[in-house]
C-alpha cells in the first residue's frame, strides 16, 4: 500500500465534527490535491537536490497528545531568555496553556490558536485561512489536511505590536513515530507592526516529522519581522513553507535558522503585489553528519519599484547535504524591480556536499537584478594570518568559521534572538579556551 | 553666445522651470548657485538637451540658432558641453575609444578630417596633464569602477579634449575633496578662453574660490531671484538663502 | 529608443536566399530504412551502420526533452527529409570538380573556395545540406601531419580513428537529438592534429542548409593529440523559409594530454520573421572531454534560429584541465534560446570559466542555463562565473538557471550574474558628447560584450560585428 493512500485512510478515520462548513471542504479539498499530485520525487524540477523518501516510505501518524508532563523550567531554555514576550507553547502539536504566557495586548490585537479563532473569528478564519500556501504543493495539502490546531495573528490597522510573539513547537518522547501539522496565519493591516518568532525543537522526540504551513498578510505600509528557528531532533524531518503577500510601502524581513533535523526542506516565498514593498529573506543553515537540509526561497516581483534582498549562508559539516534554490521572478509590470541574492557556503565537512541554484525569470525591461553564489574553503590568507599572530590552527580555523556565520546573524534586528543564535553557534564552533 | 528668454519646463506635471531669463557672451563666466530642488541642475540638462524634460514656453538661441530644435548630439556639435552631475558609467567600452568616437564626431560636423588612434593619442596626452590624470585611465571604461572624484576628473578630461564654445559645469565641485576640488577648477581655469564661455551650477561657494565668476545667478523655486558680480556669491556664504527667498516665497 | 534599437538588430537576413540546383534526396520519413540509404550512399562500413542501427533503436524509446524554457509546436520526425545531396557532388572529389553554381552560393555567402582568393591562414570546408562540397589548403595541412577533411572522407580514408573516438564523449545514448543525430548524421568535419604540432591554419567548417523540408544533422569530431593545439571556426547560414527547419547537431572535442582546442561559432542560422514564422530549430550537443593539463575553449556567437537549445561543455577528466564557455547570444522578434554550458570537474586542480552575456530584444525570451558540476575526487576544482543579461524593450524576457553542484570540500566556486537594461541616461551621456543614437547603442552593447569578442580569432570579430551591426574598434582587444 501506498503512502498516499494511507494518509487517505488516516483521514478518512479522523474526526472532523463541529467545525463549520468551510472547514472540512477546505481539508477535504486538500486531502484530494496531495492524492493527486502525491510526495514529490527528484524528477521535480524543485526537489532535484533533496529525496523525500525517508519521509514518504513510512507513514507517519497525526500526533495525539493527552497532555504534557513538561514544565515551564523544561522549556526554558528554548525562550531565549525573554519574559516580557508572548509566549505560545505547544507539546507535540496541543497548544499547552499553562504553559503559555501573554504580555500585555493592545485590546484590538487578536492572537488566537485555531480553536478559540473558531469562536471568536470564524469569519476572519474562513476567508484567509488556505488563500496564501500554495495549495498545489503536495506537503501544504497534507498540512491543510491534518492540521489540528494553530496560532492566528491578527494585528489590526495602525497598531505596532510592541512585545514579539513567539510560537514554540516541542516535541517530547511521545512524538516519536507522529506527524505534526502546525499552521499560522498572521495577518497585518494597513500600517500595523509585529514581530514573530516560531521555534521547533524536540526534547527527545525521535523520528517525528513536523510540517509546517504559515501565511502571512503584510498589509499596505505594515511591516512584519518572522524568524524561524529550526532545531529540531537529529532523528526528525522537518518540511516548512512559509507564503507571505504584501501590499504597497510594506516590508516583509523574514531569517530561516537551520541547525536542526536529519532532513529538512524550509521554503520561504513572497509576493510582491504593491508598489515599493521590501521583501528581506535571510538565513543561516549549519549543518554535521550526514544531515540534509534544502532552502528554497521564491519572490514574485509583481508590483513596480519592489526590492528583494536575500543573503544565505551555510557551513556544511561532516558528510552533511545543503541546497539552496533562490527564484526570483520578475512580472512584465514590476518596472524598476531591484533585485540581489546571495548565497555562500563553505564546506568543512571532508564529505561534505552543496548544491545551489539561485535562478532569475526576468519580463521586464526596467530592473536592477543580480545574484552570487560562492563555494568555498576558509580563507588561505586570513588564516595565515591569524597564525602569524600566535593563534592555533584549530582555534582559527574555529573563529573563522564563527565569523562566518555570525555576520549573517547580524541581519536579525531583534537582539535578544540575535545574541542566543550567536550563543549557538558559538557553543558549536568554539572550543573551550585551554586551561 | 547663448540668449534664454522667459524658458519655462516640466518634468513630468510639475513645474520646475519657471520664466528664467540669462545672456551669457564669449569670454564670460557665470556661476548659477542656489538651494536644493531650485532648478539649476534641471536648467543645465535643459540647455543640453534631455529628453526627461519638456519645454513649455520661452526661447533659446545659440549662436543665432534656434537651440531648442537641435538634438542633443547636435548641441555637442554645435560646442555645448556639459559635466554631469552623476557621470554615466559605460561598462566595457574604454575611455579613449569613447573619447575618440566624440571627438570625431565633433569634427566631422565641423567638417573636418576623422583623426586616427595614434593622432589622437598625441592629442590627448597633452589633455591629461590639463587635469593631472595618469595614461592609464585611458584604458579603462569610461566611468565604470571610477571614485567619485576620477569621474569629475574624467569629465574635465572630456572636457578639454572637446574643446566646447560653452561648457556647462553641473555640480561639478560637490562630493570632491579639496585637492580634486583645486585639480579640477584649475583644469576649468587653463581651458579658458576669450572665445569661449562657461557656466558653473554650484551650491556651495567654495568653487568659486578657484573660478572667480563674472556674474553670479541666484535661483530659486524655478526662477532666478538675484544677479550680480562675485561678491553675491561671498553675500550668500555669509547669509545663506533664506534672506532671497523669502520674498520669492511670498509671491508664490 | 526602442526602435532605433530594434532598427539595429533587426538588421534584414543577408543569407535568405535559396541556391537552384539540382539535389539527390532520400524521401521524407525517418525508419531503419533510411538509417540504412544513408549509410548505403555514404559506402559506409558496416560497423558504423551497426552503430547507426544501435542509435535509432535507443532513439525510438526517448522522448523530446521538455525542461528547456522553450514552447514550440509539435516536430513531425516523419515529415523531415533526412538526406539531402547536390547531385553534382561526388564523394571524395577535388576542389577544381566543383559544381559552379556551388561556388557562386559560397561566394554569396563571403566564403571563397577558390584557392586563389581564399583568405590566408584559414582552411574551409564547406557543407551544403547533407555533404561536404570541398576542402581548402588540404595539401598545406598535410605537410603537418593534420587531417581535416568531411566525416564521410574521414570514414573512408581514416576509419580507425574515427571508430576509436566517434562517441567517445558525446555516446549515441546521450539525448534525444543526439540519439537522432547518431542515426542519421549525413556529413561534417573531422579533424585530427597530430602529436606535438601546432596546427598552421585556422580551421573552419561552413554550414548551409538549402534544401526545403530538409533537417541538416552535421558531426563533427576533431582529436587533438598529445600536446597539439587547433583553433576552429564553424559558420551557418540558411536560407528564408516560412517553414521550421530542423538542425541537430553533434560536436565532439578529444583533448588528449597537454592539447589545446578552441572552437569558436557564429551561428546565424535564418531566425524566422518578425512573427516567429520559419526558421532553424537549433538542437545541438556539443561537448568536449579534456585530459591532463589540456585545455578546451568554446565561444559562440549566437544571432540566429527560431529556437536555440545548446550547451557546450566540457568533461575536465583529467588533472589540471581547463575549460572555458565565452557566449554572446541575442534573441529578438519571436526567438528563443535556452543556452549555457556544463563544467564537469572530475580531475584534481581543474579550472573553468563561464562568461555568458545575453541580450533579449523585441518579444525574444533568452534563458541560460549552466551546471557546474564538482565530483568528489575533484580537489582544488575552481570555477569562475559570470552571466549578465540585456533587456531591450520590454516584451521580452531573460533568465537564468545556474546549477552549482558542489561534492568537494577543497573547491572554489564563484558566481555572479546580473540583469540590466540599456539606460536613457547612458544613452544621453553619449549624444551630449555627439554621438547619434545609434553610435551610442552599438557602443553600449560592444562594451557589454567585450569579454566575449576579444575571445574570438580576428575574421569572426568581423563577422561578429556585422551581424550585431556594431562597431568593434577600439572595444576589442
Amino acid at each position: 500500500m501506498s503512502a498516499h493512500s494511507n494518509y487517505r485512510e488516516l483521514f478518512d478515520t479522523a474526526k472532523r465534527g463541529g467545525a463549520k462548513d468551510w472547514l472540512p471542504h477546505l481539508k477535504i479539498a486538500a486531502i484530494e490535491q496531495f492524492e493527486a499530485v502525491g510526495f514529490p520525487t527528484t524528477r521535480d524540477e524543485d526537489w532535484h537536490f533533496t529525496s523525500v523518501t525517508p519521509i514518504a516510505e513510512r507513514t507517519f501518524r497525526p500526533a495525539r497528545s493527552s497532555g504534557t508532563t513538561l514544565t515551564a523550567e523544561d522549556i526554558a531554555r528554548f525562550t531565549y531568555g525573554q519574559e516580557d514576550w508572548h509566549l505560545l507553547v505547544f507539546v507535540n502539536g496541543r497548544y499547552e496553556p499553562a504553559l503559555s504566557s501573554f504580555a500585555t495586548l493592545d485590546a484590538e490585537v487578536q492572537v488566537m490558536t485555531f480553536g478559540e479563532a473558531l469562536k471568536e473569528a470564524p469569519e476572519l478564519l474562513a476567508e484567509r485561512l488556505g488563500t496564501l500556501a500554495p495549495a498545489q504543493q503536495a506537503f501544504t495539502a497534507l498540512n491543510t489536511a491534518f492540521m489540528a490546531d494553530g496560532v492566528v495573528i491578527h494585528v489590526p490597522k495602525g497598531v505596532a505590536l510592541e512585545a514579539p510573539i513567539h510560537i514554540l513547537y516541542v516535541t517530547d518522547a511521545q512524538a516519536s513515530g507522529a506527524s505534526l501539522h502546525p499552521r499560522t496565519l498572521v495577518i497585518a493591516e494597513r500600517s500595523a507592526q509585529a514581530t514573530l518568532i516560531e521555534t521547533f525543537t524536540t526534547l527527545g522526540g525521535g523520528a517525528y516529522f513536523t510540517n509546517h504551513v504559515a501565511e502571512v498578510v503584510v498589509g499596505d505600509n505594515a511591516r512584519v519581522d518572522h524568524y524561524k528557528v529550526q532545531r529540531e531532533g537529529a532523528e526528525a524531518f522537518h518540511v516548512g513553507t512559509t507564503q507571505a503577500t504584501q501590499g504597497r510601502d510594506s516590508i516583509y524581513h523574514a531569517f530561516t535558522f537551520t541547525t536542526g533535523a536529519q532532513l529538512s526542506r524550509t521554503n520561504v516565498y513572497s509576493k510582491l503585489l504593491g508598489t515599493n514593498a521590501e521583501v528581506r529573506l535571510n538565513g543561516l543553515y549549519s549543518l554535521e553528519e550526514a544531515q540534509h537540509a534544502d532552502n528554497q526561497t521564491f519572490v514574485e516581483h509583481i508590483a513596480p519599484a519592489c526590492s528583494s534582498r536575500e543573503v544565505y549562508k551555510g557551513i556544511l559539516d561532516g558528510s552533511s547535504h545543503g541546497v539552496f534554490n533562490g527564484k526570483v521572478y520578475v512580472d512584465p509590470q514590476a518596472q524598476q524591480t531591484d533585485g540581489k541574492q546571495t548565497n555562500h557556503t563553505l564546506l568543512i565537512g571532508d564529505a561534505a556536499r552543496v548544491d545551489t541554484k539561485p535562478q532569475l525569470e526576468i519580463f521586464a525591461d526596467d530592473v536592477k537584478c543580480t545574484h552570487g553564489a560562492t563555494v568555498g574553503r576558509l580563507d588561505e590568507l586570513a588564516q595565515f594570518y591569524m597564525k602569524s599572530r600566535g593563534i592555533g590552527a584549530e582555534r582559527t580555523r574555529a573563529l573563522l568559521t564563527y565569523a562566518f556565520a555570525a555576520e549573517v546573524l547580524e541581519l536579525i534586528e531583534l537582539e535578544p534572538l540575535k545574541l542566543a543564535l550567536e550563543g549557538l553557534l558559538f557553543e558549536r564552533f568554539i572550543p573551550p579556551e585551554p586551561v | 553666445m547663448l540668449k534664454i528668454e522667459n524658458l519655462t519646463a516640466n518634468v513630468g506635471e510639475k513645474a520646475i522651470l519657471k520664466g528664467i531669463s540669462l545672456s551669457v557672451n564669449p569670454g564670460e563666466v557665470h556661476a548659477i548657485m542656489g538651494p536644493n530642488g531650485s532648478g539649476k541642475s534641471t536648467l543645465a540638462q535643459v540647455i543640453a538637451g534631455h529628453p526627461g524634460y519638456e519645454v513649455t514656453g520661452g526661447t533659446v538661441t545659440y549662436d543665432g540658432q534656434d537651440l531648442l530644435e537641435m538634438d542633443a548630439e547636435v548641441r555637442a556639435q554645435q560646442g555645448i558641453f556639459l559635466a554631469f552631475q552623476y557621470p554615466v558609467e559605460i561598462p566595457g567600452v574604454s575611455n579613449a575609444y569613447f573619447l575618440r568616437a566624440a571627438y570625431n564626431e565633433i569634427r566631422k560636423a565641423r567638417g573636418e578630417e576623422e583623426v586616427d588612434p595614434m593622432e589622437f593619442l598625441d592629442i590627448m596626452a597633452k589633455k591629461l596633464k590639463v587635469v593631472e590624470m595618469d595614461e592609464a585611465m585611458l584604458q579603462r571604461s569610461v566611468n565604470a569602477g571610477f571614485s567619485g572624484g576620477e569621474k569629475k576628473r574624467n569629465e574635465i578630461l572630456q572636457m578639454a579634449v572637446l574643446e566646447p564654445k560653452l561648457a556647462v559645469l553641473d555640480e561639478t565641485d560637490s562630493g570632491l575633496d579639496i585637492d580634486a576640488l583645486r585639480i579640477v577648477a584649475e583644469g576649468v581655469n587653463k581651458l579658458k578662453r576669450p572665445d569661449n564661455a562657461t557656466i558653473v551650477v554650484t551650491h556651495y561657494q567654495r568653487l568659486l574660490n578657484y573660478i572667480v565668476p563674472d556674474f553670479v545667478h541666484v535661483l530659486a523655486q524655478g526662477r532666478i531671484v538675484r544677479s550680480g558680480g562675485k561678491e553675491l556669491a561671498l553675500e550668500l556664504e555669509e547669509k545663506g538663502y533664506d534672506w532671497l527667498l523669502e520674498p520669492a516665497g511670498a509671491s508664490a | 529608443m526602442s526602435s532605433q534599437i530594434e532598427s539595429l538588430v533587426n538588421k534584414e537576413y543577408q543569407y535568405g536566399f535559396v541556391t537552384d540546383i539540382e539535389s539527390d534526396a532520400i524521401p521524407p520519413g525517418l525508419t531503419e530504412e533510411t538509417v540504412r540509404q544513408i549509410s548505403t550512399r555514404k559506402n559506409e562500413p558496416q560497423w558504423l551502420l551497426d552503430w547507426r542501427l544501435k542509435a535509432f533503436k535507443r532513439w525510438q524509446s526517448m522522448t523530446e526533452p521538455r525542461w528547456p524554457n522553450v514552447t514550440y509546436g509539435v516536430i513531425d520526425y516523419q515529415a523531415q527529409t533526412y538526406y539531402s545531396a547536390p547531385k553534382s557532388v561526388k564523394p571524395l572529389q577535388s576542389l577544381d570538380e566543383v559544381d559552379p553554381e556551388l561556388l557562386k552560393t559560397y561566394e554569396k555567402l563571403g566564403i571563397s573556395l577558390n584557392e586563389q582568393k581564399r583568405l590566408s591562414g584559414v582552411a574551409v570546408d564547406a557543407i551544403f545540406d547533407s555533404v561536404s562540397v570541398g576542402t581548402t589548403m588540404k595539401e598545406e595541412l598535410k605537410k603537418h601531419g593534420v587531417i581535416f577533411c568531411s566525416f564521410g572522407e574521414a570514414v573512408l580514408e581514416h576509419p580507425e580513428l574515427v571508430q576509436k573516438y566517434l562517441g567517445s564523449v558525446v555516446p549515441y545514448s546521450d539525448n534525444f537529438f543526439a540519439a537522432l543525430n547518431s542515426a542519421v548524421f549525413s556529413d561534417g568535419s573531422f579533424v585530427y592534429i597530430p602529436k606535438g604540432v601546432r596546427c598552421p591554419l585556422e580551421l573552419s567548417t561552413y554550414f548551409r542548409i538549402n534544401a526545403a523540408d530538409t533537417g541538416q544533422f552535421e558531426r563533427t569530431l576533431i582529436v587533438a593529440d598529445e600536446g597539439a593545439s587547433v583553433s576552429y571556426l564553424e559558420g551557418c547560414t540558411a536560407p528564408k523559409r516560412s517553414t521550421n527547419q530542423l538542425h541537430a547537431a553533434v560536436v565532439e572535442i578529444v583533448a588528449l594530454d597537454n592539447a589545446q582546442v578552441k572552437y569558436s561559432t557564429v551561428q546565424n542560422w535564418y531566425a524566422g520573421d518578425k512573427d516567429g514564422v520559419g526558421g532553424i530549430y537549433n538542437f545541438v550537443t556539443k561537448r568536449g572531454k579534456a585530459f591532463t593539463n589540456s585545455k578546451i575553449s568554446w565561444t559562440q556567437v549566437e544571432t540566429g534560429s527560431a529556437i536555440t537549445w545548446k550547451y557546450p561543455s566540457v568533461i575536465l577528466q583529467g588533472d589540471n584541465s581547463t575549460g572555458e564557455f565565452y557566449s554572446v547570444a541575442v534573441v529578438n522578434n519571436k526567438q528563443q534560446a535556452d543556452t549555457g554550458t556544463k563544467m564537469i570537474h572530475i580531475g584534481k586542480n581543474t579550472k573553468s570559466t563561464i562568461i555568458s552575456k545575453g541580450i533579449s530584444a523585441g518579444h525574444g525570451q533568452n534563458s541560460y542555463r549552466g551546471q557546474v558540476k564538482v565530483l568528489p575526487k575533484a580537489t582544488g576544482a575552481r570555477n569562475y562565473t559570470q552571466c549578465d543579461s540585456m533587456l531591450i524593450g520590454n516584451q521580452c524576457g531573460a533568465h537564468t538557471f545556474p546549477y552549482i553542484e558542489v561534492g568537494n570540500n577543497t573547491a572554489t566556486l564563484e558566481h555572479e550574474a546580473s540583469t540590466s537594461k540599456i539606460g536613457e541616461d547612458q544613452i544621453f551621456y553619449c549624444k551630449q558628447r555627439g554621438l547619434n543614437a545609434e553610435h551610442a547603442i552599438s557602443l553600449i552593447v560592444a562594451g557589454f560584450c567585450k569579454e566575449v569578442f576579444k575571445e574570438l580569432p580576428m575574421e569572426f570579430a568581423l563577422e561578429a560585428q556585422q551581424l550585431l551591426g556594431i562597431s568593434l574598434e577600439g572595444s576589442v582587444g
